[in-house]
């Protein structure tokens, strides 16, 4: 059987490492390790796990107009972004849908990494090079490197004291949402404080040769290999949305409750359907919400009131972390508050569901 | 390598009768089965009492990842669900064969086991491309 997908660096080590491989934004990638699910969630909140996520693309955007060019494309401001720093927000479309959401990485005065996610980096690229010819060339160009790097990422409260010791120079004092370039095991890394998961941790841009050295170096420190089905409810635990299911093309970040992420004093794509609905309201507004026990809801399903439905489920899972049964879903806007109880069709049989405030689970602060 | 005292389905459960009572089948899902869902959360099992129909739906598992439906291996009556599943469902990926059976029905014709495959019969299957 041969496979159309494409394969990161460290394909070759996930398949020994018993690694459940499934097609995922157009790659071949790890949904688990045999360990499972549940031990990799946990090995994440309270120790360190490590997941591949070369799927992810990696961009460069660079020249005297870069800056104005992301200012134009993005929901979050790179001209007050400082050297050293990132940045989560959008890439919306003239309606203020989500073309993607994506971190992005401020290199130097002129020079950008974005991280867009992997079966949307084919769309974001056609996206950002129309904006460039129509607007910004000469004086901004891109380069996507994801077929000659990998993206490593390094999570859980027990990261910072193990990047200490694999690093040429310690990272533990990065602050969260900052970069640094580290010699990690002879390999040249690009560290980002910054992760998808909840907890404290670090990605890792990799030159392609070295991927597997520094992968081996981290789970030879303890650190557990984690899949996709892991990473997808670490993220919903943290209350982080997910392209595809919370945010799409036809999903506003207001709607998605990411009012935080987005600019409202510029013009840029999409600024004046976000302003508008950021001060007049929404029809629909994204809630989290639990529900006892561990059947989970699952995206698709039909939220009700009184036999009416009112929004339906966006992601669910069971919370290994909470030990109880968590979702996110649209509803209308009347239902947003915290504590209104709803009923979820799970499959024909019903349950009541309490809306909640997001995230599910804050990490704790260590001192 | 399948247990070979028990019958298998095409859906991945197994079935046995149980060694204490002549006419009273046990049934659960198999280690391919567990191992395919990864780490079970969730039982929805039928109630005493109900009646079972060979290859219709009697219930649900869920893993973190998946829902699959459970299929009655036989026709029969519930007469014992196994409870600790509803605490612990992690004992049908720890022991599928053993611990986590699922339940116990009284079986209408002890020959409808023989139109099941048998254990090399059901380890072909699944390691059937």
């Amino acid at each position: 059987m041969t496979s159309e997908n494409l394969k990161t660096a460290l394909y070759d080590t996930h398949v020994p490492l018993g690694g459940r491989m499934v097609e995922f934004g157009g790659w071949d990638m790890p949904v688990q390790y045999p360990s499972g699910i549940l031990a990799e969630v946990k090995a994440v909140r309270t120790a360190t796990g490590l997941f591949d996520v070369s799927h992810m693309g990696r961009l460069y955007l660079s020249g005297p107009k870069a800056t104005e060019f992301l200012d134009w494309v993005l929901t979050g401001s790179a001209a007050s972004l400082a050297v050293g720093r990132a940045r989560y927000c959008m890439i919306c479309n003239e309606k203020g849908g989500v073309i993607d959401d994506t971190i992005f990485y401020r290199l130097a005065e002129d020079r950008y990494l974005l991280i867009p996610n992997a079966g949307n980096r084919p769309a974001v690229v056609a996206w950002f090079q129309r904006w460039i010819d129509e607007k910004f060339s000469p004086g901004c160009t891109m380069e996507d490197v994801t077929a000659s790097t990998g993206l490593i990422a390094f999570q859980g409260p027990g990261t910072a004291e193990v990047i200490d010791r694999l690093a040429d120079t310690p990272l533990s004092g990065m602050r969260p949402f900052s970069w640094a370039e580290r010699n990690v095991q002879g390999a040249p890394v690009f560290v980002g404080r910054t992760g998808y998961t909840g907890e404290d941790g670090f990605e890792m841009l990799v030159p392609g040769p070295d991927v597997v050295k520094v992968w081996t170096a981290l789970t030879g420190s303890g650190a557990v290999p984690c899949g996709l089905g892991a990473r997808d409810v670490l993220r919903l635990e943290a209350g982080l949305p997910l392209h595809g299911h919370e945010i799409d093309e036809e999903t506003t970040p207001i709607q998605a409750g990411l009012d935080r992420f987005v600019r409202f004093d510029k013009e840029y794509i999409g600024s004046t359907v976000l302003k508008d609905q950021h001060e007049n309201g929404v029809q629909r507004k994204l809630v989290g919400f639990t529900l006892p026990g561990r059947s989970a809801p699952r995206a698709g399903y039909s939220l009700l009131d009184q036999g009416e439905t009112i929004g339906s489920v966006t992601s669910g899972s069971y919370s290994p972390t909470l030990d109880t049964s968590i979702g996110m879903g649209y509803v209308l806007e009347r239902y947003v508050e915290s504590g209104t109880t709803l009923d979820l069709d799970i499959r024909g049989r019903t349950v009541q569901v309490t809306v909640t405030e997001l995230p599910f689970y804050t990490r704790p602060r260590r001192t | 390598m399948s247990p070979d005292d028990r019958r298998y389905t095409k859906e991945h459960e197994w079935v046995m009768l149980d060694g204490a009572a002549a006419n009273i089948a046990v049934a659960g899902i198999t280690d391919f089965a567990q191992d395919q869902l990864g780490d079970i959360v969730f039982f929805e099992l039928p109630k005493v009492g109900d009646s079972l129909t060979h290859l219709d739906k009697m219930g649900e598992v869920e893993s973190v990842k998946a829902v699959s439906d459970l299929f009655s291996p036989i026709d029969g009556v519930v007469t014992e669900i196994n409870e600790k599943l509803l605490d612990h469902p992690e004992l049908v990926n720890a022991d599928p064969f053993g611990e986590g059976w699922l339940i116990k029905a009284t079986i209408s014709d002890t020959a409808q086991l023989d139109g099941l495959m048998t254990a090399a019969e059901y380890d072909a299957f699944t390691a059937a491309p």
